[in-house]
């Protein structure tokens, strides 16, 4: 098993932490992994993104070649964008819709929605709802991280099981309620994977 | 033992803690920082009481490196690549002194130059240096090297060089720890004049660190890090350097066709580079930086084996290396197509809402209009951001603490009004001493120090001159009646833009200090005292 992922977002939107949870179940699965991440400067409010590589056998390169990325994981429709050409041909690009606009020229919804939706495996994702709907906004992050479930090759009772770990020291009522955000988004991808087969 | 996630910067820490240091010393620095604020955070460094607080900069960091060392105890000093410019003269001299306790010097380079002025390539400064240098190829050797280097530094009794580059500090990896070693007790070197680098005494230590040479070479050449596999194809042979090596793997998970000679310490393994020379008909160079073994192995004349690189085209000359730059060279078929659709725009990093230097910058442009641009040197930190839209305020950034010099030296040119923009950390870095000179001789110019209580723009480390400022302006030699506070805020708009105005007019040197806490530390805070309260 290999799966490569790029998780991507703002600066300050906290890609880290679905890493972080990803990551965390990778190890207790015995797997191999690592993790690129960006640091310093583009911090300040600049696109960041992640570099996740997860296996069964060693692996080497930090980095991900163009063209060889499983998943496009986005916290932020736009920055799914600019990771395009790493995807693979049968690659999925998974991305929240709610915009984080910091610059003036940012694309409108229009076109940014049909720019997604040209791309042949696009999971769209109101995570910022679903989060709410769940009971915090701020569990948007995990929304999108169930979304992803369905392409990393690794059991969804492992992600689980990285919530409680992560989470566990706030409590039960916070660890109940991410991981019914960690399903919900697991639900609205399914929806997508099975219409498209 | 269970697998540490860790990130390169991390396991370097752990693995010194691990190999028995003592203390570390370092001022921040992306991508270094990580490995102070690990040994900070780190339960076990605590209970042993080992040094971790941050240095005013790289060489006073260097030096108190170096005094822990004499005094018997394992210790490493960590910066940035271009810290080490600042370090260099003690660095370069604790080559010819020798150590006494084992001290490793970690210095983290920034190839493409992602938050960083240049990309030199700091396995130059250990060849210049003549001193050994370990290059980790992943996460687990960066600990490997950290853990063992104490040993090598004491046997070979020099200090030595771990380079890394982004890539590696910022990228996480399982990492397998190994039983902790104890500190070393404080015992005074055997020669006591080892130290002591007068002339007479610094030729004989010089002739000592070069009869070294031979033993830092065969160590290379028996290095557990270095690795020499013969494959069956033998058109290429592949010299693959730290973190390079991954680069090349990536495209033979199954074991190379050619013959591959893994360096990551030097000086380079002679040994093993000429077997590699005498069995493959062209030799192939893949180094993460400048073309260090390139260079060397083409020659001047390239007269030898053809040698390719970084300066022969097969690489570019600059930049980062990656798995495809590395397939390309290697004729696989790989895409190097980074087109984005053409609605993905740019988002270049800002200022944070709400920051002080916003306000700060401002009032500085409405101050300067009435002499136009060009009168702004700066300096390294966020504020650096002024240099981009909105405010585009500010004509340099070149070094730490050169705001001030330019400054001055534009003075002396004539230039008036001649202003620095300087942060608070970068003041105390190396500001002082360039205020001092101006001092001295009266110079025309305002320094604008904006102080957001932090060095904000690697994390918010303590900041060394924290609640100082203004004393040690005075101790320098300003006139109090221009040493001016304001609290950078909207509302103080016009107080500010008057008060610039005025100091600018001053035939003297003034200091302006715009004083409001960074909102990314404030934030941090009142998140930890309400956690407290609950
Ligand atoms: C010689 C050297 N050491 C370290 C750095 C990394 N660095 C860049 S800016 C900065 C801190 C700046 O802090 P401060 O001057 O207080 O400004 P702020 O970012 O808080 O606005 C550091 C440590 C560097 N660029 N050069």
């Amino acid at each position: 098993m290999k799966t490569d992922i790029i998780i991507s977002g703002v600066g300050g939107q906290g890609i880290l932490s679905i890493s972080a949870v990803i990551g965390m179940a990778a190890l207790d699965n015995d797997l191999h992994m690592k993790q690129a991440e960006v640091h310093g400067m583009s911090q300040r409010g600049g696109d960041v993104q992640s570099n996740l590589r997860i296996s069964s056998e060693p692996i080497y390169s930090d980095l991900i070649s163009l063209k060889g990325a499983d998943l496009i994981l986005s916290v932020e429709p736009m920055e799914a964008l600019r990771y395009v050409p790493f995807l693979s041909e049968s690659g999925w690009v998974v991305t929240n819709t709610t915009p984080f606009k910091n610059i003036d020229n940012y694309p409108s919804d229009e076109a940014l929605m049909d720019e997604l939706n040209s791309h042949p495996h696009v999971v769209l994702v109101d995570a910022d709802a679903i989060a709410k709907d769940c009971g915090s906004a701020r569990a948007s992050n995990i929304v999108m991280l169930g979304a992803a479930a369905p392409f990393l090759g690794m059991p969804f009772e492992a992600l689980e099981a990285g919530i409680r770990k992560i989470f566990g020291r706030k409590g039960e009522q916070i660890v109940d309620m991410n991981l019914k955000a960690l399903r919900a988004g697991k639900e609205v991808a399914e929806r997508v994977v099975a219409n498209a087969q | 033992m269970q697998k540490l996630l860790l990130l390169g910067a991390e396991a370097i820490a752990q693995g010194a803690l691990d190999g028995g240091m003592s203390g570390i010393y370092a001022y921040p620095g992306t991508p270094s920082t990580e490995i102070t604020e690990f040994v900070q955070a780190s339960k076990e460094a605590i209970e042993r009481k080992v040094h971790s607080q941050w240095s005013a900069n790289e060489k006073t960091a260097m030096e108190t490196a170096l005094g822990m060392s004499y005094a018997g105890k394992r210790t490493m000093v960590c910066m940035k690549h271009v810290g080490l410019n600042v370090a260099a003269d003690a660095f370069v001299n604790a080559a010819i002194t020798g150590v006494n306790g084992g001290l490793l010097v970690t210095v983290a380079d920034d190839p493409s130059m992602h938050s960083s002025q240049n990309e030199q390539d700091s396995r130059f400064y250990g060849k210049f240096a003549m001193m050994p240098v370990l290059e980790p190829s992943n996460q687990q050797e960066a600990y490997e090297m950290a853990y063992f280097g104490f040993q090598l530094s004491e046997s070979l009794k020099v200090p030595v060089l771990i380079r890394i580059t982004t890539r590696i500090a910022h990228s996480r990896a399982g990492v397998e720890r190994k039983e902790v070693m104890n500190e070393n007790t404080l015992v005074l070197p055997d020669d006591m004049r080892q130290f002591v680098l007068l002339p007479a005494i610094a030729r004989v230590r010089y002739k000592t660190l070069l009869k070294s040479q031979e033993a830092f070479e065969r160590s290379s050449e028996d290095s557990p890090y270095n690795q020499f596999v013969e494959g069956p194809n033998k058109k290429l042979g592949i010299i693959a350097c730290g973190i390079a090596y991954n680069y090349l793997m990536e495209h033979y998970p199954q074991g190379c066709e050619y013959t591959v000679l893994k360096i990551s310490q030097y000086p380079i393994p002679r040994k093993q580079v000429m077997e590699l020379e005498a069995l493959c008909d062209e030799i192939m160079i893949l180094e993460e930086g400048y073309p260090l073994v390139e260079e060397l192995l083409a020659g001047y004349f390239r007269k030898g084996k053809t040698v390719h690189g970084r300066l022969d085209g097969s690489l570019p000359r600059d930049g980062e290396l990656n798995p495809d730059l590395v397939g390309k060279a290697l004729g696989f078929d790989v895409s190097l197509d980074e087109k984005v659709a053409d609605i993905v725009a740019n988002r270049p990093p800002s200022l944070c809402v709400g920051c002080g230097h916003r306000d700060a910058y401002s009032a500085l442009n409405e101050a300067m209009k009435e002499h136009g641009d060009g009168h702004v040197f700066s300096d390294i930190g966020c504020y650096t951001l002024g240099a981009l839209p909105p405010y585009e305020s500010i004509n340099s950034c070149v070094d730490m603490g050169a705001s001030i010099t330019m400054a001055k030296g534009a003075s002396d040119a004539g230039l008036r009004p001649s202003v620095a923009v300087i942060g608070d950390s970068t003041f105390a870095h190396s500001g002082m001493t360039g205020l001092l000179d101006a001092v001295v001789e009266g110079t025309s110019m305002t320094v604008i120090i904006s102080d957001n209580e932090t060095t904000g723009m690697t994390g918010g480390q303590h900041s060394a001159a924290n609640g100082k400022i203004e004393e040690i302006c005075k101790g320098i030699g300003v006139d109090p009646a221009h040493i001016r506070v304001v609290v950078p805020h909207r509302k103080n708009h016009d107080e500010m833009v008057q008060m610039m105005k005025e100091e600018f007019a001053y035939e003297g040197v003034s200091v302006i200090i715009p004083r409001r806490e960074c909102i990314q530390t404030l934030a941090r805070r009142k998140r930890k005292e309400a956690k407290q309260k609950s």
